[in-house]
């Protein structure tokens, strides 16, 4: 149920995950200057940046592979955010017919 | 919920790798709470900018995607660190945690940079609420890199003043947890403050 | 390292009792941070509760003189902050400290050390506050310090005390929660699973999590206002395109789960009571554990309802309204869990009973007049009158403080080994009750007649005089009831009952050791077989169901040669150091620009005492 029961990542492997987030990080980088997708911009930007934010905690920070108590007590903080923020910018009026 | 799983197998004995863990991934989970309050606060203001200068007009996203990737690599050399402490090659931890270090300093040297030349074209936390919460939110985001260089630095050190106690490793791995946090926070301010220019 | 050698030291307890005041500023055990945490709560308690008494001194008589209205604003402002932050979190913290690693079969927290920083920020922060009296005025703007009233005047520092005061009273409680969560996640004895926790650990576990994700919302939310005041940003300047209801939104998202925060350790404690003084377990365990999780969950969803005179719109407001109807449920599961506990049981009206009792009762009508809140047309009378302030001190005071007094009367005994005088812990009670609802009960018609909050005078003739005079009276009540308790406080040093090691014949693991504890807790880590381990251990049941003493009773294990040695954390003076760092540096913040230098030093220290930390193991070799 550790992780050292599991086969140990390589350098070699933090090296294709670097370079798999340095390519969505210039994919993003570039959709920003390609005007025929502004419509679409937002909801590809946040996508391909929560694909960075998934990756760097599920194996960088290891959640993917350690106890579920890790995952649970990160998860609570990371829901409640843009449940309650959400809430309260939607009450000013934004984030509708955006 | 966080009905944990029974322990009790172990009770008595709390693994301290575990008992690290546990405060540092609850800490962060606040964080992003603490950073979620910033963030919307930008949200907010991201249009209120009086007569000063706007975020299309200012922001700089070629420079600032370098940043970005320097960050990025950053968490890469913090994995190899670990990944060289959990081998006890501790020479090795040592050149991953500065490189991180150093990298961390450059980051911070492009934030200088950047905000000083915002403020010589008209935007300081004083200019408009899109100011304010700019900068405070960049700010805050920035004082954790350096408060994270301070520890990666003071780990190196430990290393080298000879504190190769069975508790290095876990040190390492905390830090870790810390860095690569500080860095996913910047992933969504530089998407949601520079690239959605919202 | 402080290792105890279980043969040779329990039988000589004395052995690692250190005394002198250095061993209390360096202590990191959490029975002693308990205590500190205790005493320092009851004298804040004083505190507060004079500042009341001058505000009801004032409002007595109509066109009252006793106070100016400057005097005034700062009287309500810091009564509140005083009571929330420096009496009612740190009493649970109190408890918490004291109680939480040793019901859950534990020898102390998971980062002592850091259990003891909570405990002197907090003090450091009282003191903090306590300065601002004597140095031009204390804060003045109320305890939610509303924008842009909060972010004006930055040529009078009162209200920087207060936004600095309250964060780092703040971070002491995130610390702490950290450290609890930790704490029962990875540190219970064997067979204490998550269920069996004792109703007390849970609603500590609970508070933790509320704790840990509403104060980095008001974190943020005060870095604002400082920085309004003392950097001339923008977020709260409506001229320049800030929204001052922002501030609301942040400060209340923390502020409703922190009442629940306040209320939740008093039910725990009130779970643990009823049990025993009914001689029945908990009715409906289960539910009242899920039911505090289910609190604990949509306290954060309700925040909104105390700003329905703030224009959100219809939409907004009628969401809340449900959400905040929808909060009573379980907070009623918990009502009649506690009343089937009692009910049919063999009981004692002891003072710690008689507390809980009355804290069900003073409760549920803080919480009717509650339900009476979140209907929105209704509030939109009753807020801003003294209407709300009834209906929080019935929750507050009714609930929290008398739930807290029966937490002090049950363990008293466990943590002096004397027994409070059974008599006057009745008068207490009975004069408390009494008094306290003279003086709020007659707030619900001031408020439903109009008479507004937070003005320090009334003039003739508005119908207000006679039942203000009845809560002048009410308030003189209460403080006689507490001096009542402070006598009898007082009189167990010399002339107490000694109490043994289970004089309640508990049902819980704190009363398997003597009174008061050894430093470790616990001689044998315990084995645990069920909830209330400890009952079932005295007691069988005979095929009535009727509790049936085995034959021999308990001894709980005493350490023979094999079992481990105890390894003890070490005193440490640096958390006391690094908290001390951190007073000047918001010292120095309060005056900037010239207060850099101070607050330079403070920062100075903060590495200093963090830094000497880290190098310092958790237990040193040759004690």
């Amino acid at each position: 149920m550790t992780a050292i029961d599991r086969p140990h990542p390589k350098p070699r492997d933090y090296v294709r995950i670097a370079l798999i987030l340095f390519v969505i990080t210039a994919a993003e980088v570039s959709v920003t200057y390609v005007d025929a997708l502004d419509s679409s911009r937002a909801v590809l930007l946040l996508t391909m940046s929560a694909a960075k934010f998934a990756i760097v905690v599920g194996w960088y920070m290891h959640l993917r592979f350690d106890s579920r108590i890790y995952r649970n007590l990160f998860m609570l903080g990371l829901i409640a955010a843009p449940i309650l923020f959400g809430a309260v910018l939607l009450s000013f009026g934004l984030l509708i017919g955006n | 919920m966080v009905v944990a799983t029974d322990q009790t197998e172990h009770a008595g004995h709390p693994d301290p790798t575990n008992v690290g863990k546990v405060a540092m991934w609850a800490f962060l989970g606040s964080e992003c709470l603490f950073f979620g309050t910033l963030i919307s606060t930008f949200l907010l203001y991201h249009n209120t900018t009086l007569d000063g200068p706007t975020a299309q007009e200012i922001f700089d996203v070629p420079f600032t995607s370098v940043s970005s990737f320097v960050l990025l690599m950053s968490s890469l050399t913090m994995v190899l660190a670990h990944y060289a402490a959990g081998r006890r090659d501790w020479r090795r931890m040592r050149v991953w945690l500065l490189a991180t270090a150093g990298l961390g300093l450059v980051f911070l040297s492009g934030q200088a940079y950047e905000f000083t030349n915002f403020v010589h074209e008209g935007l300081t936390v004083t200019t408009s609420p899109f100011g304010s919460a700019f900068f405070v939110l960049t700010g805050f985001h920035g004082g954790h890199v350096a408060i994270g260089v301070l520890m990666l630095l003071a780990t190196t050190f430990m290393s080298f003043s000879g504190r190769l106690h069975e508790g290095q490793g876990m040190n390492v791995e905390l830090v870790g947890l810390y860095w690569h946090f500080v860095d996913i926070v910047w992933i969504v301010i530089f998407t949601v403050v520079y690239l959605l220019q919202v | 390292m402080a290792t105890l050698t279980p043969t040779v030291d329990a039988a000589t307890p004395a052995h690692h009792a250190p005394s002198g005041v250095w061993s209390w500023l360096t202590t990191t055990d959490h029975k002693r941070i308990g205590l500190l945490y205790g005493v320092s709560a009851l004298l804040f308690f004083l505190v507060g509760g004079v500042e009341a008494l001058l505000i009801r001194l004032q409002l007595a008589a109509p066109d009252g003189t006793v106070l100016s209205a400057d005097a005034y604003n700062q009287m309500f402002t810091m009564h509140a902050t005083t009571m929330v932050f420096l009496v009612i979190m740190p009493a649970a913290a109190a408890f918490t400290n004291y109680f939480l690693p040793i019901l859950i079969g534990a020898r102390d927290v998971a980062f002592p050390r850091l259990n003891a920083l909570s405990y002197w920020i907090y003090i450091f922060g009282g003191l903090f506050l306590t300065i601002s009296f004597f140095v031009g005025g204390a804060p003045d703007g109320g305890w939610f310090g509303y924008a842009p009233l909060s972010t004006q005047v930055p040529e009078l520092v009162r209200m920087d005390y207060w936004a600095l005061g309250v964060q780092i009273l703040g971070l002491a409680s995130l610390l702490s929660a950290v450290n609890f969560i930790t704490t029962v996640f990875t540190m219970r004895a064997p067979g204490m699973t998550m269920m069996r926790m004792p109703v007390f650990a849970w609603m500590a576990l609970v508070v933790a999590f509320l704790l840990l994700f509403s104060l980095p919302i008001i974190a943020v939310g005060l870095f604002e206002v400082f920085f309004d005041r003392n950097l001339g940003t923008l977020f709260f300047d409506a001229a320049a395109g800030g929204r001052p209801i922002l501030w609301q939104h942040l400060f209340w998202l923390f502020g409703h789960p922190e009442v629940y925060i306040l209320i939740l350790p008093a039910m725990g404690i009130v779970s643990e009571v009823l049990p025993v003084f009914s001689r029945k377990p908990l009715f409906g365990r289960s539910f009242v554990i899920f039911s505090g999780i289910a609190i604990g969950f949509m306290g954060f969803g309700v925040w909104a309802h105390h700003m329905f005179v703030a224009g959100l719109g219809p939409v907004a407001e009628a969401t809340f309204a449900l959400t905040t109807m929808f909060i009573a449920v379980p907070t009623g599961v918990k009502i009649f869990n506690w009343i089937g506990t009692v009910w049919g049981g063999s009981v004692r009206l002891k003072t710690p009973m008689l507390f809980s009792l009355g804290f069900i009762a003073m409760f549920v009508i803080g919480g009717l007049s509650g339900v009476t809140h979140s209907i929105v047309p209704s509030d939109t009378q009753q807020h801003d009158t003294y209407y709300i302030v009834a209906h929080f001190h019935y929750v507050l005071f009714g609930g929290a403080v008398f739930g807290l007094f029966g937490g002090i009367y049950y363990w008293w005994p466990k943590i002096t080994g004397k027994l409070l005088h059974e008599g006057l812990g009745k008068l207490h009670f009975w004069l408390m009750i009494i008094g306290f609802n003279l003086t709020f009960a007659p707030m619900h018609i001031l408020g439903l007649r109009g008479m507004p909050r937070r003005t320090y005078r009334y003039p003739d003739g508005l119908g207000f005089e006679f039942w203000n005079f009845i809560a002048t009276v009410g308030s003189f009540t209460i403080a006689v009831s507490i001096l009542v308790f402070l006598v009898n406080a007082w009189r167990t040093r010399k002339r107490g009952e000694v109490a043994g090691n289970d004089p309640w014949d508990g049902r819980t693991l704190e009363w398997t050791t003597t009174s008061p504890p050894p430093e470790h807790n616990f001689d044998v880590v315990p084995v645990v077989h069920s909830e209330d381990d400890f009952w079932h251990r005295k007691y069988s049941e005979d095929e009535h169901g009727n509790a049936v003493p085995v034959p021999g009773g308990y001894e709980p294990p005493k350490a023979g040669q094999d079992d481990p040695p105890i390894h003890l954390p070490s005193p440490s003076y640096y958390p006391i150091l690094s908290a001390f760092g951190m007073f000047l540096t918001v010292l120095g913040l309060v005056y900037v620009p010239w207060g850099l230098f101070l607050a330079g030093a403070g920062v100075v220290t903060i590495v200093w005492g963090l830094f000497g930390w880290s190098m310092e193991p958790v237990t040193r070799e040759g004690h």
